[in-house]
């Protein structure tokens, strides 16, 4: 009866026009988190697959993709309802992915088997299998669709394929267990963070060449607890925010300078984070706390935790509808 | 002297040399050992212990060797009880400086002083003996299994912090127990504590029938403590202790609460997947000494990766230098001591079950890094071939 109940009053409200939401998935919990950005409340706590850690929606925000870890598929959802509307096949243990900018194509990162999956999501077929170094994990897109990356934790590198051939183009080495990659200064850098290593290589996207290197230092942490993992870009990219693991704090790097110009104390052991619309605010998914930490982007402060399920991982945008 | 070839069949496929521009051969060399016996027959014996961690580790080399044009090759060696260790190393050292060493600490120390070895990197995957770290220490010999003080600072430094600061201990007789059992009074007396009673074990009668009757009355003896600590490293007695006690107080050692390089209860920072791979390659759990053959193996596989070079002694300084940094999925970056070649590591605390704490714990300070705070710190270490 309970449960009816639940599911009957989570459908009455997701029916008219709703605020700006984040969801968040948490990966021990087998659920996604659903914050209102208004409110800064968790609205709904909707049922996954095993281990949910990547999330992303498609362009138009009809359908949310989610990397079911330990079930060993990518489920696709109708946010509306929360409903499962099919899976896609991702090749085993997919952890992270990226929609390619044509809206089709998911780039999947499969954690336990050293390959990137290429699936078409209309057709629901892998398309191409790309072997990549061990634990491969960050993935990213160039803006302009050509250059995909994956990065491999064990190998330490950063594998750049070709999106029309689907084969690598060149390998880079980062530091130690790179976890995440984006691309920035509209596409002609890449970013990658390596969390054992402790910093962010940046990469000349035409040369493949790293031009830069970010470390970080914060006070009263040892370095060997310093551990970027996902960062964002703030509109006019020039500013990023960098999760450091364990060090439960997110670094404010200055994207010109390469220079951290502040330290933000969040929860425990952050993961990754999104910004709402207008890019204000930046929630961060606190892995070891349980929580999401809302900080006020443009006074660089933290200004609300927000409970959620067992380690939250990923964290996504649904704008207002 | 057996080739390994079995076991390694499965690893020619990927082993793909053909463009490479550096080759990086390494020899697995094992000395076969007559198993003590012990009261229960649950013990297993993995026969590729050790073997299983080199094998996962060269895998991670080779796919990123793939993308470097780095070549790993590994021929693993067995040498019978009693067989010609140093005949099998002297042969190796032939086509290799690099070997990932199984034996005793005498042995490892004959090894390294081998004139063919003195130009070599060799790795002790499998003797925790505490001079091999300090007096007895060779230039050329890294270890990456942690020493037993490394092992017995973790667990003391966890029963100071829950402030079980009265201990007693019963140690077996076998030279492993004996040893543990140092190291553990050596951290009682480091932190501040005592080691109230101390007993040997000495039944000869089988406990898997009496154990009830006889442990109550056997550690009654020891009188008032908050933690009963057994080095009993053979796997002998330990079993039979748990819940038998005469006071009902937890135990720690060699059996309940375990200090440990690697166990499979280890799940954090990515460690789940290092364990999977390993499941996958062996058809087992990844074990303590497994995870050190994996570490020789991954250290020389992140220098070369590094450095784009397979000389030994670049190698070797390489690793010794602040610039080595090794991810072995106990969430921070793992190097070598330069005073004696140990590779510093956390020291997960284990049941059988969990994952209880990984040492060092919160509030043991160091003016370098909290990791020195297991084991011998420059200060403590007599090693001079280091300097």
């Amino acid at each position: 009866m309970h449960r009816l109940f639940c599911s009957v009053a989570a459908l009455a409200l997701a029916v008219p026009a709703m605020a700006a939401e984040i969801w968040v998935t948490n990966e021990k919990d087998d659920t996604i988190s659903v914050i209102d950005v208004d409110t800064l409340e968790v609205t709904r706590t909707i049922p996954t697959g095993e281990r949910p850690r990547g999330i992303t929606f498609s362009k138009d925000y009809s359908r949310v993709y989610i990397c079911a870890s330990d079930s060993d598929t990518v489920q696709v959802m109708d946010p509306d309802t929360g409903a499962i509307l099919h899976d896609l096949p991702s090749g085993e243990d997919p952890e992270q992915f990226v929609l390619h900018p044509n809206d089709r194509h998911l780039y999947i990162a499969n954690e336990d088997d050293a390959v990137t999956t290429v699936v078409d999501t209309e057709s629901r077929t892998v398309i191409a299998q790309i072997n990549v170094g061990i634990e491969p994990e960050g993935m990213a897109v160039s803006p302009d669709g050509k250059v995909a990356i994956t990065t491999s934790e064990t190998t330490n590198m950063a594998h750049w394929i070709d999106t029309e051939t689907r084969k690598l183009f060149a390998n880079t080495l980062v530091d130690s267990r790179p976890r995440h990659a984006e691309f920035t200064a509209g596409g002609s850098e890449l970013w990658v963070s390596a969390e054992i290593g402790g910093t962010i290589s940046v990469f000349d996207t035409a040369t493949q060449s790293e031009k830069g290197k970010i470390e970080f230092a914060v006070k009263g942490v040892h370095p060997d607890r310093v551990q970027p993992v996902g960062f964002e870009f703030t509109d006019d990219e020039k500013t990023a925010f960098v999760a450091l693991g364990p060090s439960n704090h997110v670094a404010v790097v200055n994207a010109e300078t390469l220079e951290v110009e502040k330290y933000i104390l969040v929860g425990r052991r952050v993961w990754h984070m999104a910004f709402n619309e207008d890019k204000s605010l930046l929630f961060t998914t606190n892995g070891v706390s349980g929580d999401v930490t809302v900080i006020d982007v443009a006074k660089r402060e933290p200004i609300k935790s927000i409970k959620v399920g067992r380690f939250p991982w990923g964290a996504a945008l649904r704008p207002n509808s | 002297m057996r080739h390994l070839s079995s076991i390694l069949a499965g690893l020619a496929l990927a082993a793909n040399a053909a463009t490479a521009e550096i080759a990086v051969p390494v020899v697995y060399l094992k000395q076969e050992v007559e198993l003590p016996p012990t009261l229960s027959n649950l013990t297993e014996h993995p026969e590729d212990l050790g073997l299983a961690g080199v094998a996962v580790g060269l895998a991670d080399n080779l796919t990123t060797g793939q993308f470097m044009g780095h070549a790993y090759t590994l021929e693993a060696i067995s040498v019978p009880v009693d067989g010609d260790l140093q005949g099998a190393a002297r042969a190796a050292l032939k086509s290799t400086p690099f070997l990932i060493l199984d034996a005793p600490a005498a042995e490892l120390q004959a090894i390294a002083d081998l004139p063919e070895a003195q130009n070599a990197v060799l790795f002790n995957t499998s003797s925790a003996d505490l001079s091999l770290r300090s007096a007895g220490c060779r230039a050329n010999l890294l270890h990456t299994l942690p020493s037993n003080l490394m092992r017995s600072d973790a667990l003391l430094q966890f029963a100071r912090t829950k402030r079980w600061d009265k201990l007693a201990l019963i140690s077996g007789t076998h030279p492993d127990d004996v040893s543990f059992a140092e190291a553990l009074k050596r951290s009682a007396a480091k932190f501040g504590m005592k080691i109230g009673a101390e007993k040997t074990w000495a039944f000869d009668a089988d406990m898997r029938r009496n154990a009830a009757q006889e442990v109550p009355l056997f550690t009654q003896e020891l009188g008032k403590y908050d933690l009963l600590l057994l080095a009993d490293e053979i796997d002998d007695f330990g079993r039979y202790v748990s819940f038998n006690t005469w006071l009902p107080r937890p135990i720690a050692g060699s059996e309940g609460l375990v200090p440990v390089a690697w166990a499979p209860v280890v799940e954090q920072w990515g460690a789940a997947q290092l364990q999977s791979r390993f499941q996958e390659h062996s058809g087992r759990h990844m074990r303590s000494q497994d995870y050190a053959a994996w570490a020789a193996i991954r250290t020389i596989g992140e220098a070369v990766t590094r450095t784009n070079q397979a000389d030994p002694q670049v190698l070797r300084r390489f690793i010794l230098s602040e610039k080595f940094e090794l991810a072995g999925f106990k969430g921070r970056p793992l190097s070598y001591r330069k005073w004696n070649g140990q590779l510093r590591q956390p020291i997960p605390l284990v049941t059988p079950r969990a994952l209880a704490a990984q040492a060092p714990l919160e509030g043991y300070f160091h003016q370098h890094t909290e990791l020195d705070t297991l084991g011998l710190d420059a200060p403590e270490s007599a090693c001079e071939a280091f300097q």
